[in-house]
């Protein structure tokens, strides 16, 4: 009993909680039998209050599914198993429904998330009641769009300017957690490090965001923590100071791969291609391109343990 | 034969200022040349111009001092940003490929293409990987020149890393003439011969 109530506190403190979520798509195979897809396994995260959560990781790991799951914005032949609580209540379709653009807001991945017939400013501006235009104009300016960006139909913006847009829309809102996915791609390095500084300081007025983005290396300078997802499995959980120390610093075989990949750092490629959602493998998902793999890599898939201070998903990491 | 843009004006509409204004750029055969400019400086539009897209309002393009051909398969091809909406949705992959001739082996075997791939839709594959595809599409095309407009800010590092590889061998291999747009200088840096700053 004691026990429970401890835990309980715990979750007061800590804004969401992800346990074990997995995710699996319902569809048709051959001779319309039914199949399902896993995409998503075996995930854990949690996001503190005041907390920026950078989340990266291999293209179609199941990155844009995870903040889908969270907000309840998946496809409806989507299963969703695990818990996810929001304040240590647990959600529910009907409670995401509530929270979602109140307590929770998205920065899309894709610019075409924009209402085409409608003016960029007044869409920013939403249904709120007063309009917070001047605010509004504020936020425009600070991410650097020029004062008549709001008069402008989504199709005259560039591809850069459009994640700005959508960028200030979610600061505009009140919510307690973001979620950028990707909101970085197609601006400049300096605007690109004005938005992320905007969620810096977002988090430490005490909101949470949760940062999806393949910019390792601008990502690490704002983050508090970097989750690191390959194949739907979190292989690694590290503070962003181990970014800075660089490779040593790191844990999984897969984290160390990505950092060597950056132009900056060698643009070393790694071989190979990451396994397809719902291919049965026993072992470790990464172990077909790891250079450390054993026996015991192919046969059983590695359980997250912590060391140093962070999350690994491997039997070799030290 | 190098491929020019010679004084180019271009406008989406008859109002607004020029977006791209006597603007010349010349690339040789077999040079990388990157573009580093911000956002919303017309980088995108200079791509579609030189890849046939758009007319120029104002100025022409020439390769070997000659104009661009108006059937056939054009020798600048494009590589876009978004390689799921490069995709017809509604095609299988392999029928994608087949469009332009036959799917040489080699190929795909370098850019890490699996074969049950080839038999999927587009949209049951992931951005990485269908942007694989659009390079051994372009590719396949047997161009003189290729545009690169920003083919990997959505892919992950490693991805990132064996898809230029692949670029920049069959470059070298082709003689061709690459122009690239990014916004990441590590990147430029590594992947160009010329760097050029527009203003």
């Amino acid at each position: 009993m004691w026990i429970d109530e401890n835990k309980m506190k715990c979750k007061q403190q800590k804004l969401l909680e992800i346990h074990n979520l997995s995710l699996s798509f319902q569809r048709y195979g051959t001779w319309l039998r039914q199949e399902s897809l896993e995409v998503i396994s075996n995930l854990d995260f949690t996001v503190d209050k005041g907390e920026v959560v950078a989340v990266v990781g291999a293209s179609g790991s199941g990155k844009s599914l995870l903040a889908a799951a969270i907000l309840g914005i998946l496809p409806p032949n989507a299963i969703v198993q695990g818990e996810i609580y929001y304040q240590g209540t647990r959600l529910t379709a009907r409670l995401q429904e509530q929270l979602r653009g109140r307590d929770f807001a998205l920065v899309p991945q894709s610019t075409t998330y924009l209402d085409p017939l409608m003016r960029v400013g007044q869409q920013a501006d939403g249904h709120r009641k007063p309009r917070p235009t001047e605010r509004r104009k504020k936020i425009f300016e600070k991410l650097s769009l020029p004062e008549k960006t709001g008069k402008l139909y989504p199709f005259q913006l560039s591809g850069g300017m459009t994640r700005r847009v959508l960028v200030a829309t979610a600061m505009l809102t009140e919510a307690q957690l973001i979620i950028a996915d990707e909101p970085t791609p197609g601006m400049g390095v300096e605007q690109a490090l004005e938005a992320l500084q905007m969620f810096r300081q977002m988090a430490n007025e005490g909101k949470s965001v949760i940062l999806i983005t393949h910019d390792i290396d601008l990502a690490v300078l704002f983050a508090d923590k970097v989750a690191v997802i390959y194949g739907g499995n979190t292989v690694e959980i590290a503070s962003s100071r181990d970014f800075e120390r660089g490779e040593e610093g790191l844990r999984h075989p897969y984290t160390k791969a990505l950092w060597r990949a950056l132009p900056q750092n060698g643009f070393e490629p790694v071989w190979g291609t990451q396994p397809y959602a719902g291919s049965c493998m026993k072992g470790c998902i990464f172990a077909p391109r790891c250079s450390m793999r054993t026996w015991e890599c192919e046969e059983k898939m590695p359980p997250i343990r912590e060391l140093r201070e962070g999350e690994v998903r491997c039997y070799h990491a030290t | 034969m190098p491929l020019e843009a010679k004084n180019l004006y271009f406008k989406f509409q008859k109002q607004e200022s020029w977006i791209l204004e006597d603007c010349n750029i010349r690339i040789e055969q077999g040079e990388r040349v990157v573009i580093l400019a911000p956002s919303g400086y017309g980088k995108t539009t200079l791509a579609l111009l030189l890849a046939g897209y758009l007319k120029p309002d104002k100025g022409q393009i020439l390769l070997e001092e000659k104009q661009l051909p108006k059937e056939g398969i054009y020798p600048v091809q494009l590589i876009f940003q978004h390689p799921e909406k490069a995709i017809n949705p509604r095609w299988k992959l392999k029928k994608v490929l087949e469009e332009v001739g036959e799917i040489p082996e080699g190929l795909l075997t370098a850019l890490g293409i699996e074969k049950p791939w080839l038999d999927r839709f587009p949209g049951e594959l992931s951005g990485g990987e269908l942007q694989r595809f659009c390079v051994a599409r372009a590719l396949m095309a047997e161009p003189g020149y290729l545009i690169c407009d920003e083919i990997s800010t959505m892919l992950d590092t490693i991805t990132q890393a064996q898809i230029w590889q692949v670029i920049l061998e069959e470059a070298e291999k082709r003689k061709l003439g690459l122009l690239i747009i990014t916004h990441n200088r590590h990147l430029a840096e590594k992947v160009g011969s010329r760097i050029v700053e527009l203003e």
